[in-house]
């Protein structure tokens, strides 16, 4: 059994605090009024015109400002700290989703290597069913317009009568209307959190089985296959739902699958650095090298796959220059030019190399630092899926809201899987693939 | 020089990796061992040395890169610059996305192949080539395995037989 060290519960709450502080600045610091909006841009502006050897003033940008337009930026700095909670609880929420679908993948391939670690996978999804509802949560408060990261759910786009008419997304309605979109994310939510309560029952069940009795085992296969073509339709729709439809007017059909892969490789690389740091508290004795080696075959093999979509997707839309579609990728490379390009290196480039090498996956410690990069790039990578449609070229990385949002959440998250591990033995029990998994070597 | 070889088959690689390790462990010279598919650990068995062809293959995959990137700027915006689905030949880098699957490719096309004639090359294969292995039943259902013959013969035919070798044969290494 796995006692939760006090010192990673003190770690967790201290990220927690420091985590709610960053937050609670964000919140302070947002504009309530149009003109705390201007004050601040025209702060950020005189900063850069003394950071740049720029001759314009302050005062020659201000006169192109027409009303409307300081309006826009008044929304976007108030989504702000909105924005950066809502990339924090989704990023959490997709590594325990992540992992479930990888779970549920291991489970009806009977694969023996990982049977080992169903315990550590079992841990992590143990977060799904609270960051779900927190997402579910924050979805209500967007649909109560307390803040306007879903431009859509604004009433006016979709009044004939309004000045703000919105034709291509009154033509979308019928889909993308605020009763409907709650609907669905109860559906999906509910869903995953059933599969997720399903499996740890059989799990539990199976541990104390006689030996030999496959009930529970035969149960879980057939509640994960099912699982799994609920998990692929409801998936692709969340992504829709939950990210594209934060740029209204852009789609892309292979956002789904994009944005699974993101989830899929976060999900392994914490499966990953659980078991690395449970190994070195003395845990997991039966873990060894060959089975840290798969998990950063996975690594490697899906960063690269997260790669292809993200190129794919990208070269289609540059090659047809197609103004509805190529404005998503003109927004992102001019207006958050850095974190878009760093992203790119930090999710493939520093996966390939770094991984490449067969003795290298072996190694905790090089585990850790990939599995580092790789987490912080997907983080970015979530921030550049929702923070140009809901901040535009307001958007801050390296502030106290978007750090102390991350930090938060992963305070919760440490200590919500932690606290799922001590629940039952490490190693589950009835598996009848266990000797394979225990004497698992490459 | 003349110098003789038993050659100790076996019909099972279960049976075969255990006798390579007992072999090893009575500290004789494991010449050779001849299969007929790769039996998987058995390099590491035998002590042979890790394989550096990784690297080569990486390598190889570095000059397709780079052939790739001289390829497609030399055709595309160099010697013959063309324009295609509007995207008019500024620069190797304004045109480069366009490129991305063909670098790819190379990259590929280059590691592999390279790799394949490396691994070829190294281990003396060539068309026409007349065949090593000294029994033809070892590309069907047999394991061979060749050891240096010391000492006394008698004493190592035993020992053969215990591994689980169904037949031995000692003869002239060629």
């Amino acid at each position: 059994m796995y006692t939760f060290s006090k010192r990673l519960k003190t770690f967790s709450f201290a990220l927690m605090i420091v985590g709610l502080v960053g937050i609670a600045w964000g919140f302070l610091n947002a504009p309530s009024t149009v003109e705390e909006a201007k004050e601040i841009v025209a702060h950020n502006e005189s900063h850069d015109a003394h950071a740049s050897e720029a001759t314009h003033t302050v005062d020659a940008s201000h006169d192109t400002h027409d009303a409307s337009h300081d309006e826009h930026i008044f929304h976007q700095l108030q989504n702000r700290p909105w924005s950066a909670l809502y990339v924090a609880i989704f990023f959490f929420m997709m590594l325990s989703l992540g992992v479930l679908a990888f779970y549920a993948i291991q489970q009806v391939a009977q694969a023996g290597w990982s049977i080992v670690l169903f315990r550590v996978m079992e841990g992590i999804t143990a977060y799904l069913p609270i960051g779900a509802v927190i997402l579910f949560v924050f979805l209500v408060l967007s649909s109560l317009h307390m803040n306007h990261v879903f431009a859509w759910m604004n009433p006016e786009l979709l009044d004939p009568a309004s000045p703000k008419f919105d034709h291509l997304l009154a033509d979308k309605a019928s889909y993308l209307n605020v009763p409907f979109f709650l609907i669905r994310a109860v559906i999906y939510i509910v869903g995953w959190v059933l599969y997720q309560r399903y499996a740890r029952k059989q799990t539990l069940a199976l541990d104390q089985a006689i030996e030999g009795n496959l009930t529970h085992y035969k149960k879980m296969m057939g509640a994960s296959a099912a699982f799994l073509v609920f998990f692929l339709v409801s998936e692709s729709m969340m992504s829709w739902d939950w990210l594209m439809s934060i740029d209204h007017h852009w789609f892309s059909t292979l956002y789904g699958w994009y944005v699974f892969s993101g989830m899929f490789v976060s999900g392994i690389t914490t499966i990953a650095m659980v078991t690395i740091y449970l190994k070195s508290r003395g845990y997991l004795e039966y873990v060894n090298d060959s089975h840290l080696h798969d998990l950063a075959k996975f690594m490697f093999g899906f960063s690269i796959f997260w790669t292809y979509l993200w190129f794919s997707q990208f070269m289609l839309i540059w090659y047809a220059n197609i103004p509805e579609e190529v404005t998503y990728y003109v927004q992102r490379f001019e207006e958050i030019k850095g974190p878009f390009y760093a992203m790119v290196v930090m999710n493939f480039v520093f996966p390939i190399l770094v991984l490449m090498n067969s003795d290298y996956k072996r190694l905790p410690w090089f585990i850790i630092i990939a599995g580092v990069i790789v987490l912080v790039g997907h983080y970015i990578d979530v921030y550049i899926l929702i923070t140009p449609g809901s901040v535009g070229a307001q958007w801050k990385f390296i502030s106290p809201e978007v750090i102390g949002s991350a930090l938060f959440f992963l305070g919760l998250f440490i200590f919500v899987v932690f606290n799922a591990l001590t629940k039952a033995p490490l190693k589950v029990k009835g598996n009848p693939f266990m000797k394979e998994s225990e004497q698992f070597h490459y | 020089m003349s110098s003789k070889v038993i050659q100790a088959m076996y019909n099972d690689d279960d049976i075969l990796m255990s006798a390579v390790k007992e072999t090893r462990a009575a500290h004789h010279h494991i010449e050779e061992v001849y299969s007929p598919f790769p039996v998987h650990g058995l390099d590491k068995a035998m002590g042979l040395a890790p394989t550096k062809i990784a690297i080569t293959s990486f390598m190889y995959g570095l000059v397709g890169l780079a052939f790739s990137i001289w390829l497609t700027s030399y055709t595309m915006n160099g010697d013959w610059a063309q324009n295609i689905g509007g995207k008019p030949s500024f620069s190797w880098g304004v045109n480069m996305p366009a490129f991305v699957p063909v670098m790819f490719e190379m990259t590929v096309f280059f590691a592999a192949h390279l790799m394949v004639i490396t691994f070829y090359m190294r281990s003396r294969l060539w068309p026409f080539k007349k065949a090593e292995n000294p029994d033809p039943r070892t590309t069907d259902d047999m394991f061979v395995m060749e050891v240096a013959l010391e000492g006394d013969e008698k004493e190592m035919t035993s020992f053969f037989e215990k591994t689980g070798a169904v037949e031995i044969k000692i003869t002239e290494k060629h």
